[in-house]
């Protein structure tokens, strides 16, 4: 086991590597002077020149290349050219936001999809086994940033349910602990009795997290369905039938257990493709996190700051693969043969 | 849009191949029975046929601006769908659009299959250290979820529809030589093969003659998602001002443009998303059902 | 006869201080009217909804309006605009005095002032907060690059920086330069603590602290800055207990926050809303026009701009009011000089060219192209004050241009491409604007369109350089009197005018909806959002 943990980690070092190179060359090839971006239509020549020196812009490529390695080995990403801060400070401010958003994205998904894959498996063929597995196949063709605007058009604008953006309500004295803002207002309600806080923070992630969700919730029902169809064609399940075990307790007991096993991998993929998917949600519904930053930072051309926040999340995604295929070599001890 | 059909996990092991006319007369036979696959198939004909014939079908040109028609509601006199905001046919962005969403899918997804055959069979066939060098840099682009790698491939070629696809095509190359080659590794040392080489038939003959073919049919699946998939991500580009620009009538950019009409003009905001989501279910629908008829473990 | 002179002259004196201040009295009176109703209360937050995040808050480095929404409430200048015009008044210098020659600026200051963090306001403070910008061996003058030091070129007008006494501070300029007082009125120019830049370094521009209104309390990244009451403003304290200026991206967005009272006052609203908000009764708007220009500069250097009746035919060609239509809505007026309608020395008898595409067939056929030419359109990617939508506006001129059988084709990079590219002249036309920022027209007229800001990287994308035009604000630039100065500006603009070197489009119309019990708010022409004499009716 641990010999193919190790494995699994030593190989991630090469592919990091390649990761910064692909990013420093990202930013390298890209057209577009960061200097010129942040001078804006008042710059003079030698104030151009002056800050590409500065900004180290005017020194070859290669030498470049290996200032930045360096500073990447230690986990430093420069300044941002743009606001002149830390950008791991940055990353460090904006991230939970993300994380957040993913993570209740995810909540949502998961509990939903497998509800549904469980629902459409064990009534196969059954008008709730045709309405979920259309209803799925709606939700993996639909651009997401659409749907975030029809939900808005609809639960915000037209309902007036939900607040159309941001992370709280903007007129609270609240000031973020640890910048997740679930938790955060938890503790304000623990520490003061007062739950507004919580609502008020709960009723802006809806939204989003809805809409980040959706495609998830829908492939994440697909496999429930389909793992669990290829379960209860198993031996030992119709044994426990054939034994005379209810039904309900055959399924729930025996079958969802093992059906949920390629269900384990799929989430960790897709919370690491949210991570990504958030740049557009984030963009529509004001979250202050690193998606709708970075996004900002290519239009910038504020290469740290790219570089910083695109690497940030390739290193989550390959982390969070690397951890659920390690989970599921744990629960599945055929893999590690491979 | 982050779905992508190779990091699903194997719903069956790869085909056992059954003698080809057999096989193919069968899949024709399924397909006729799967529902699913037929109504797929008929809604991407109803698109390849408006894209195809957009400059007849469109009622109006969709880049002539009539500054006083704009926001016009459905179903105003002379234009079904309404206007945009600068007084431009609803209908016929559509219509272009869905000619433009077309050249964008097949674009994509042909750069993708080129590349990723020839890459997969030559990687899978010789071994070596071209082999480890292709693994290695699969590695690091399946390291960046999908779209953060097209956006990553556009910053660095430049925002333009061309740019978008060729990025999207890009970043499909990794799944295609991942499945290339496997089929590859296991048909390289088969009888067949062997027998073949045996009678001085050529590598190339071999590679592309004989293994290739075999694994057409799960190529064939995936290509016919990743039209779907590419469709969804040029929109996405387009939204985020990296892809097709204005006032070209693709249906990312026409939401993208939409955005301050929320309050005011709902048609502006969804009917791009229908079309979308319609093209790209037509390619689910049908390479889902592609994929049930063509895996024997999965017909019942 | 010598004291009918001097009543003549009393008399004219008293005849141009009233036309000079008949503006203001309209001002003054609106002022009255909402105070008049029960006098300005204090206290409540203020939920300021804006579309981007600062970029820093030290305002000598930053040369983004974001983040002079911020800074402008935390620092105080030396002198200032009278709040909602471009006029000087005292400040932190509560006088001064300007030498014969025009060279030398004595300055006095208010005695009672200190910055947030204690530090009490004297000379040596003035000396520091500029003289960092100037002196390269300034021990903090690497904290720079300072920009706004560099756009107005002060580096080459001042010449020394000297504490007098305590609250007595010399300046001493290079050359005669007419606008130097509305350049100390710009955010580059605020007075900041020394003992806070020292402290905190690199982090000064994440601390600010200043003499003014309000101190900083804290800063969410691209979610809000939120502000508090200065109690020992060395003036009257301000209104507002709170000020937080919140980031809300999309336009649509902010309006929905409005109409839901989740903020109070919407910056930069889409111009598509403003006729709705207008018309609700629960949203006040505030309006004014801008003191900005957007235009369509053709590249004279370059076949056929070369031609002014190719020029002349472009400005017959477009038709501006249906591009204020589509893209400005009613947030925009059409413009026919370079200068906007609210600058002093505005040549408001200037014949616009009218739109009439078959004169400028005819023009185009006079100039040699009957049947019109193939050329390239550049638009802007990004949305500014002066075309919320470039590629639109773009969109629309092929389609007129087209008409008098020009193909345009449409080009875009992103922003800092695109200026790089325009300003070396790569461009046949292309779209640009500017927004004022000291009020002088000579920060329109030499910056845009002199021969000085033809060279690369241009200022004057049309690379323009007429000789006539040149003399004119040259002497402009270094004339006091602004009686004369007008002259030569009106002159200038009939040159312009003449020449075409640009199509002007529009200037747009800064629009301002709040709620309705947010009083005393006032738009500045340059750009400002001042909250130090706004307060809520409860």
């Amino acid at each position: 086991m641990l010999k193919y943990v190790l494995k699994r980690v030593s190989l991630l070092i090469p592919t990091l590597i390649g990761v910064a190179t692909l990013v420093f060359a990202m930013v390298a090839l890209s057209p577009g002077d960061p200097a010129r971006v942040m001078l804006g239509e008042r710059a003079n020549k030698a104030q151009l020149e002056k800050l590409r020196s500065e900004l180290g812009l005017d020194r070859p490529l290669i030498e470049q290349y290996g200032i930045y390695m360096k500073n990447m080995a230690q986990f430093d990403f420069g300044e941002s050219i743009k606001t002149g801060r830390k950008v791991s400070e940055e990353i460090k401010e904006l991230y939970p936001a993300t994380i957040e958003l993913a993570f209740f994205a995810m909540l949502f998904a998961t509990t939903l999809g497998i509800i549904i894959g469980v629902l459409s498996a064990t009534r196969r063929n059954t008008w709730i086994d045709y309405t979920s597995m259309v209803g799925a196949l709606f939700g993996v063709s639909m651009p997401v940033f659409w749907l975030a605007l029809v939900l808005m058009m609809i639960f915000s604008v037209g309902l007036n349910w939900f607040p159309t953006g941001g992370r709280i309500n903007i007129r609270y004295y609240f000031e973020a602990i640890t910048n997740f803002y679930i938790l955060d207002t938890l503790i304000y309600w623990v520490r003061d009795g007062d739950p507004k806080f919580l609502i008020s923070s709960l009723k802006h992630m809806i939204l989003p997290a809805v809409a980040l969700g959706t495609i998830p919730l829908a492939i994440i029902a697909r496999v429930t369905r389909s793992s669990m169809l290829e379960v209860l064609k198993q031996d030992y399940v119709k044994t426990a039938r054939s034994a005379g075990i209810a039904e309900k307790r055959v399924v729930y007991r025996y079958a969802l257990k093992n059906a949920l096993l390629p269900v384990v991998t799929i989430i960790g993929l897709q919370f690491g493709l949210l991570l990504s998917g958030a740049i557009l949600t984030e963009t529509i519904f004001a979250w202050p996190g690193i998606g709708k930053w970075i996004y900002k930072a290519i239009e910038a051309r504020d290469y740290p700051a790219v570089q910083g926040g695109v690497l940030v999340i390739a290193t989550s995604f390959v982390l969070i693969n690397l951890v659920v295929d390690i989970l599921y070599s744990i629960v599945n001890p055929k893999i590690r043969l491979q | 849009m982050e779905r992508s059909a190779d990091r699903l996990p194997p719903i069956g092991k790869q085909l056992d191949v059954p003698d080809e006319p057999t096989f193919l007369q069968e899949s024709i036979h399924q397909l006729r029975r799967n529902k699913a696959a037929i109504a797929g198939l008929i809604v991407i004909a109803l698109f390849l046929f408006v894209g195809i014939f957009a400059p007849v079908i469109s009622p109006h040109n969709p880049l002539e601006q009539t500054i006083s028609m704009r926001k016009a509601p459905p179903f105003t006199e002379g234009y079904l769908l309404g206007t945009d905001s600068l007084g431009r046919d609803m209908l016929s962005r559509l219509i272009y659009g869905a000619r433009i969403s077309m050249i964008i899918g097949v674009v994509s997804v042909g750069i993708a299959l080129i590349f990723g055959l020839l890459i997969g069979v030559v990687s899978g066939y010789y071994g070596g250290w071209f082999d480890k060098l292709v693994m290695r840099i699969i590695d690091i682009m399946l390291a960046f979820p999908y779209v953060l790698l097209t956006i990553v491939i556009v910053a660095i070629l430049g925002a333009s529809l061309t740019n978008a696809m060729i990025a999207i095509g890009i970043s499909q190359i990794p799944r295609y030589v991942r499945l290339v080659r496997a089929s590859v590794l296991a048909e390289k040392e088969s009888d067949y093969v062997t027998a073949e080489r045996s009678i001085g038939t050529s590598n190339f003959e071999l590679m592309f003659g004989s293994i290739l073919p075999n694994c057409l049919a799960p190529i064939s699946v995936q290509a016919t998602l990743g039209v779907g998939e590419a469709i969804l991500s040029s929109a996405a580009l387009s939204f985020l001002g990296l892809g097709a620009q204005p006032p070209t009538p693709e249906w990312g950019l026409m939401i993208a443009s939409s955005r301050e009409f929320i309050t005011s003009a709902w048609w502006i905001v969804t009917l791009p998303g229908i079309a979308t989501l319609f093209a790209v279910l037509g390619f689910n629908l049908f390479g889902d059902g592609l994929r049930d008829i063509l895996d024997p473990k999965l017909r019942d | 006869m010598k004291k009918a002179f001097n009543v003549l002259l009393i008399f004219l004196l008293a005849f141009t201080v009233f036309a000079g201040g008949q503006q203001d009295a309209g001002q003054a009176e609106v002022e009255a009217a909402e105070e008049s109703t029960e006098g300005p209360q204090s206290g409540g937050v203020l939920v300021f909804g804006r579309g981007g995040d600062s970029v820093g808050l030290d305002p000598a480095r930053e040369t983004d309006g974001e983040s002079f929404y911020a800074t402008t409430q935390i620092f105080d200048n030396l002198v200032e605009f009278k709040n909602g015009t471009t006029e000087i008044q005292p400040a932190l210098a509560k006088s001064w005095d300007i030498s014969d020659d025009n060279l030398t600026f004595t300055f006095h200051l208010v005695e009672d002032a200190t910055f947030h963090d204690g530090t009490p306001f004297n000379a040596e403070a003035v000396v520091f907060s500029l003289g960092r910008q100037l002196w390269e061996d300034h021990p903090y003058y690497d904290l720079g690059p300072w920009k706004y030091w560099g756009y107005m070129d002060m580096s080459n007008i001042v010449e020394d920086i000297v504490a007098v006494d305590e609250y007595t501070v010399r300046i001493d300029l290079q050359k005669v330069e007419a606008p130097f007082l509305a350049n100390l009125a710009m955010d580059f120019a605020a007075m900041v603590s020394p003992t806070a830049v020292e402290k905190y370094g690199e982090d000064f521009k994440s601390n600010p602290v200043g003499t003014g209104p309000f101190k900083f309390v804290s800063w969410q990244k691209d979610s809000n800055i939120v502000l508090e009451k200065n109690e020992n403003y060395w003036r009257r304290p301000a209104y507002l207990d709170r000020l937080i200026l919140q980031v809300i991206p999309d336009p649509t967005a902010r309006y929905l926050a409005l109409q839901k009272g989740e903020i109070d006052v919407l910056d930069f609203p889409s111009p598509e809303d403003i006729e709705d908000m207008k018309a609700d009764p629960d949203i006040k708007v505030i309006q004014q026009p801008g003191l900005n220009v957007g235009y369509l500069a053709m590249n004279t250097q370059k076949e056929p701009f070369d031609d002014k009746r190719v020029r002349q035919a472009f400005n017959y060609a477009i038709n501006k009011d249906e591009i204020i239509e589509a893209v400005f809505g009613s947030a925009g007026t059409p413009a026919k000089n370079p200068l906007p309608p609210t600058m002093w020395s505005y040549n408001d008898s200037i014949e616009p060219y009218p739109y009439d595409p078959a004169k400028a067939k005819e023009l185009l056929a006079e100039a040699g192209y009957p049947d019109g030419f193939e050329t390239d359109l550049w638009a802007m990617p990004v949305a500014r004050p002066y075309f919320p939508d470039g590629r639109k506006v773009a969109e629309i001129m092929q389609a007129q241009l087209k008409e008098i059988g020009v193909e345009a084709e449409i080009v875009s990079y992103d922003w800092g491409t695109y200026l790089d590219r325009t300003d070396s002249g790569e461009h046949e036309t292309a779209l640009l604007g500017w927004t004022g920022d000291n009020g002088d027209p000579d920060n329109f007229l030499f910056v845009l369109l002199s021969a000085a800001a033809a060279e690369v990287p241009a200022g004057n994308i049309a690379f323009w350089k007429d000789e006539e035009f040149n003399e004119l604000i040259i002497e402009a630039k270094e004339t006091f009197d602004r009686e004369r100065r007008t002259e030569l500006y009106m002159e200038a603009q009939e040159v312009f005018h003449e020449e075409a070197p640009w199509v002007p489009v529009a200037h747009s119309i800064v629009s301002e909806p709040m709620q309705p019990n947010v009083m005393n708010f006032k738009l500045s022409p340059v750009g400002k959002r001042v909250f130090y004499s706004v307060w809520l009716d409860q």
